[in-house]
């Protein structure tokens, strides 16, 4: 009986070193922390004219906190324009309805994430209202061509006016 | 020798289709194995927690590897930072589950199948058919099941373990910082990675328990049998893994 005590202390033992390691797994790992159930939200949406690869679940940040997260992208086809759900954590209940959305690359290679800036109206975002004024995302491709095309104008014009062989 | 070849295909596919049969044969006995519980417990102990010491030496060395391969590349591209990210997404979906299956195969899998085997050599399984006691449900059940309990919390352990063994030589003997090691890691490890490791470990213990139980039960009642299915439990118990593995990761990319 004492050997069959010692191999269920140890079968114990084991299912709860594997079950600690499950939790520290989902926990530690992941952003998700102890709390299970959701803070309350409120939902903002904006529409940009381009959201580069702005992904759903990108943070929503102010002054470099994050306030919320990305919780739908979606397309108007009425105007061209995404459609950004956001859900900002209801903590944070005091932003101006003035407040503008631009969409900022986190480091050189990082992904994309929505900075909102205040502004200074007295009202603030509800649930379901819409920031009106939005920044596009800075997309590299479109700025290294711009500035291609000015390169290239600006390298022509000098040279077919003086620098002409004869 | 295309017959040779085609012979040889057939009997696998038959293999694998008794190996099918197999299994239900066994979730149908489950039930009343549930019924005595300290069978399993004691599979759950010769399973897993004889298991524990070679999982977490390996989990250590594999998280170990991880961290230093990882920041050698990493800092290729002056990201270093991103180690804890890479090694937990690298450790909690692919190598916690797959290493574990395959040391779980070597250590416990090839003990159930040399035990069953040489049950069956020494005509213990017959006996117990002529008591009127059924050898699946008082041998093959309580194992199988305990295997499958005992996989996802190794696997898990495996995890945990490797992290802090890429957390040991990348912060400690590197210097990454141990903040951005762990905020990163927590920002960008969802619990879809989490789960999809869950998955792969639970599926893995019941293809590796499965095999393992399989190839004992019907071995070649000889000394030599019980030697054949011990190599088969493990060759098997590689591919079918590794080939699941791949399955699962498709299955979870979007």
């Amino acid at each position: 009986m004492r050997k069959s005590r010692a191999l269920n202390l140890g079968t114990g033992l084991f299912v709860l070193l594997g079950f600690a390691a499950l939790f520290f797994l989902t926990t530690q790992t992941t952003s998700h922390g102890l709390s299970f159930r959701s803070e309350p939200y409120y939902v903002v949406t904006a529409k940009f004219r381009d959201i580069g690869d702005l992904k759903v679940g990108a943070p929503v940040s102010m002054a470099g906190v994050q306030v919320g997260r990305v919780a739908g992208i979606g397309f108007d086809s009425q105007d061209f324009k995404a459609v950004v759900t956001m859900r900002i954590d209801d903590k944070f209940n005091q932003i101006p309805t003035d407040s503008s959305a631009n969409i900022y690359t986190q480091g050189l290679l990082g992904g994309q994430y929505i900075g909102l800036s205040p502004g200074g109206a007295e009202t603030y975002l509800k649930n379901h209202s819409e920031i009106t004024f939005t920044n596009s995302a800075l997309v590299l491709e479109k700025l290294i061509g711009q500035f291609l095309a000015n390169f290239n104008k600006s390298s022509t014009t000098p040279g077919s006016t003086g620098g002409q062989p004869k | 020798m295309i017959r040779d070849f085609l012979d040889s295909l057939s009997e696998s596919v038959e293999r694998l289709g008794d190996t099918i049969r197999f299994l239900v044969r066994i979730l149908a006995q489950v039930p009343s194995a549930l019924l005595r519980p300290q069978l399993i417990f004691d599979q759950v102990y010769n399973a897993g927690a004889l298991s524990l010491v070679i999982i977490m030496l390996s989990g250590l060395f594999v998280g170990m590897v991880l961290g230093l391969q990882g920041y050698d590349l990493l800092q290729r591209f002056g990201s270093e930072d991103a180690l804890g990210t890479a090694a937990a997404i690298g450790l909690v979906r692919e190598l916690g589950p797959v290493v574990t299956a395959l040391l779980f195969a070597g250590r416990a899998g090839t003990a159930l199948a040399s035990e069953i085997g040489l049950m069956r050599a020494t005509d213990q399984l017959s006996a117990m058919e002529m008591m009127a006691v059924d050898p699946v449900r008082r041998v093959v059940v309580p194992r199988f099941l305990g295997g499958v309990i005992a996989m996802p919390l190794l696997a898990a352990i495996f995890s945990m373990i490797g992290i802090y063994g890429a957390q040991l030589v990348g912060v400690q003997f590197m210097h990454v910082d141990s903040g951005s090691f762990w905020s990163q890691m927590q920002a960008s490890v969802d619990l879809r990675d989490v789960n999809e490791g869950i998955v792969k470990s639970v599926v893995f213990g019941i293809a590796c328990s499965l095999i393992a139980v399989y190839q004992g039960f019907h071995a070649e009642p000889t000394a030599e049998g019980v030697g054949t299915a011990t190599t088969r439990t493990v060759v098997t118990s590689a591919v079918i893994v590794l080939f699941l593995d791949y399955l699962i990761t498709a299955f979870f990319l979007k």
